[in-house]
């Protein structure tokens, strides 16, 4: 057969959203010569439709549907109703995404063996190695022309990264870089190389940085076996009498409901939807939610330990000119309980336009502090600091007990506290990344609170034991043969590097394991 | 390294010129009969919906909300007078900005013997608002600020901020890296 696809062809492997994970697998399926749909929620918007406005590309493609949250995390109470930064679009959220494209180092999967049993948390260690890891993150850097691998040139530095380097060279850190960016710093695969446009989270106009939207998703297309289907919002996955996944409910952009057949399902559809929709489809078969024996869906969501550093100079120093995030200090990103937690973080040059400064600098702040702090917006350099939180069981998407959406489901609660273990990483964090300009002459600098989640992680974790977590090391459902999760979801602890390339490296292998059991019958 | 000129580039006068407004010429905002004007008739804005008083007190209060001694009245004009259509099309939006600025001159006159806007120090306006500052009033006109207020391109090159790239070809020869002073 080949795309567009029948709604009762009980041959295609549904893949459900077309995000980094979704993006990559369906595309590496078809390449295979397997039928495959994906069902996007949101619509397609091409790099024409993208343009330099912060809130203009905010409203445009993000997923804005009813969520709420709880917990003492600070996002609950500045954006209450905004617990993640996600997009809904074809491509998901590598539309908006940086490209910071970093490898998980050895020690990070494995979690408890390596940091033991941490007070409150819920540690495990992953059920696969770096080694297994290391052939499909070297396909993924290929892939997505990670500079710093493969012969691909850095690219160049910045202002804001030379801020980040001189302070860096004066505390006598090793390890500052223009980063492993998946942006072109020379023209590669058909794309050009970046022109320091300055806003990569709007959607690249130069098409320099990945995204799923213009590269995997048409040559998935290009094969004749890739539909991909646009404004279909899964609401429900539907299993036989055998307890195998059948096929899918979604809605159309004018709320009609449609079935579609399958003989698997990869859910991609990021950490907040991807467990909703398992709890959704809960039936009198799977009581507590689809694949969920083990209680763990939705559980142990991470978000990654995150905060900001700007500092204000006495000369300017125009840090929204250029690539958002490519520059990086990694020598904070190691183990050393010394420090007074466990796990590393990074620290990433970022930069925002006026308006999100507006809003994100000080959440919820006015008057002269703040404004004075603005009036020095073009004096300013910034960073993001990003580490590995600590999975907690209580922290978790679970279903709103009376809030419903426009087609009738439920919407997700996200209920988040840090750990005791967070909160240290993020002053000791806040303290280094200060130290930092500090040491090139800052004459004032902020600790910046979290922003609405952009890295979501672990609410369908891998385990080694049914028991344990939802998925297998191939990310299967422990409780249905045929029913996957290809989506960050998976992770069993979140390490301390940007998750895409490890996102999108398990799909690749994902690909290989489901094409590998459909040749042998198994699927 | 290429920086910018953030001066004003518009004459303070051009906005009474084209609006055809009176010069009042006292310091402060004055209101009156549809009208509500700034100091030296550097601007005037016409309201349909609300009381003039009502607007300009708004129109204090977001100085003092987001106060930038640069950025002359007109820019927090536009950053409110979106509240006198609004306050147009729902009675709701209406009697909450009456209610709100009604209670701030309350409080201001229980406190000080004048309304909010004769309050003359910056500082003693700022003590009356942190009063409020919990309450939905305060919160609705602060969320709503600080998105009008720095989403306005107009304001981008008076904060050294130079808005979209794409169509100038992004800063790859306009300045990326040009940092001279580190
Ligand atoms: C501003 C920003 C900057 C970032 N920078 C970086 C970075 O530098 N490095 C990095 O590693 N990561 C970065 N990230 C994070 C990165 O984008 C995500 O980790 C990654 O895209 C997650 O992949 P995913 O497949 O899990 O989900 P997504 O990419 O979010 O894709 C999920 C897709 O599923 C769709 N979907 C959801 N539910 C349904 C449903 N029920 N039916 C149909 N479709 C559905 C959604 O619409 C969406 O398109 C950034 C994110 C943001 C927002
Ligand atoms: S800076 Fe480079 S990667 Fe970012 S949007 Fe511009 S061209 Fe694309």
């Amino acid at each position: 057969m080949a795309a567009p696809y029948d709604l009762n062809d009980d041959s295609v492997v549904v893949v459900i959203g077309s995000g980094a994970g979704g993006g990559t697998l369906g595309p590496e399926l078809a390449k295979k010569g397997i039928d495959t749909v994906i069902l996007e929620a949101g619509g397609r918007h091409e790099i024409e439709d993208f343009s330099n406005d912060e809130w203009g590309m905010f409203g445009q493609i993000s997923w804005l549907d009813k969520r709420t949250t709880s917990g003492s995390w600070r996002v609950a109470k500045d954006f209450s109703g905004l617990p993640a930064w996600i997009v809904k679009a074809v491509g998901g959220s590598t539309v908006h995404w940086a490209g910071a494209s970093l490898r998980f180092q050895e020690h990070e999967f494995r979690g408890l063996t390596e940091y033991g049993d941490v007070p409150g948390a819920n540690l495990l260690d992953w059920p696969i190695t770096l080694k297994e890891m290391e052939p499909y993150y070297d396909r993924a850097e290929d892939m997505m022309g990670v500079t710093r691998t493969h012969n691909i040139p850095g690219l160049p530095g910045n202002n804001n990264f030379k801020v980040m380097k001189a302070g860096a060279d004066k505390l006598g850190y090793k390890e500052c870089h223009t980063g492993r960016m998946a942006i072109n710093s020379e023209p590669r695969d058909g794309r050009g190389s970046c022109q320091q446009i300055g806003f990569c989270f709007q959607g690249c106009k130069s098409g320099a940085k990945w995204s799923p939207l213009y590269t995997e998703i048409p040559e998935g297309e290009d094969t004749g076996k890739l539909e991909v289907r646009a404004n279909a919002q899964v609401i429900k996955i539907e299993h036989d009498d055998s307890g195998k996944v059948s096929g899918v409910v979604y809605a159309d952009k004018d709320g009609n409901q449609h079935r579609q057949k399958a003989r698997a399902v990869c859910l991609a559809g990021n950490s907040f939807e991807s467990p909703r929709l398992l709890l959704n489809s809960a039936s009198s078969m799977f009581p507590d939610g689809l694949g969920n024996s083990s209680g763990q869906v939705g559980k142990n969501y991470m978000r990654h330990m995150t905060g900001s550093v700007y500092a204000v100079f006495d000369k300017p120093v125009n840090m929204y000119r250029g690539t958002t995030m490519a520059g990086i200090i990694q020598d904070e990103s190691v183990n050393d309980p010394s420090r007074g937690f466990v796990g590393g973080y990074e620290m990433e040059t970022l930069s925002l336009g006026l308006p999100f400064m507006g809003a994100f600098l000080d959440p919820g702040a006015w008057g002269r502090s703040f404004t004075g702090a603005m009036d020095m917006y073009d004096h300013m350099a910034g960073m993001w600091l990003v580490g590995e939180d600590m999975p907690q069981e209580s922290n978790a998407v679970t279903l709103h007990p009376t809030e419903k959406d426009q087609f009738g489901m439920p919407v997700p609660n996200v209920h988040f506290d840090d750990h005791p273990n967070d909160v240290a990483m993020r002053n000791h964090a806040y303290q280094q990344g200060s130290a930092v300009y500090d040491a090139v002459g800052a004459t004032r600098t902020f600790p910046t609170p979290p922003y609405p989640s952009t890295h979501n992680l672990g609410t369908n974790r891998m385990s080694a034991k049914a028991r344990d977590g939802v998925v297998d090391k191939w990310g299967k459902s422990h409780d249905v043969p045929n029913l996957f999760v290809s989506d960050g979801s998976v992770f069993t602890t979140g390490a301390s590097e940007n998750p895409t390339l490890t996102i999108v490296s398990l799909a690749i292998r994902q690909a290989d394991y489901i094409a590998d059991q459909m040749s042998k019958g198994n699927l | 390294m290429r920086v910018l000129d953030k001066r004003e580039k518009v004459s303070r006068r051009g906005f009474l010129k084209r609006s055809g407004a009176a010069a009042v010429g006292l310091i402060g905002l004055s209101a009156g009969a549809g009208m509500v004007t700034g100091p030296n008739g550097a601007w005037a804005l016409e309201v349909k919906n609300l009381k003039p008083e009502t607007m300009a007190t708004l129109i204090q209060m977001a100085r003092d909300i987001y106060p930038h001694d640069r950025l002359s009245d007109k820019y927090y004009v536009a950053a409110v007078s979106g509240y006198d259509a609004q306050a147009g099309d729902d009675a709701g939006v209406k009697d909450m900005i009456e209610g709100g600025i009604g209670a701030l001159d309350t409080m201001a006159m229980a406190q000080h013997g004048v309304g909010y806007m004769k309050v003359g120090w910056e500082e003693d306006r700022v003590a009356l608002l942190k009063q409020i500052e919990d309450g939905g009033f305060f919160q609705t006109i602060r969320g709503g600020l600080v998105v009008s207020i720095y989403n306005n391109p107009e304001v981008w090159p008076l904060f050294g901020y130079e808005g979209a790239s794409a169509e100038k070809g992004g800063y790859i020869a306009r300045g990326f890296d040009d940092i001279d002073w580190l």
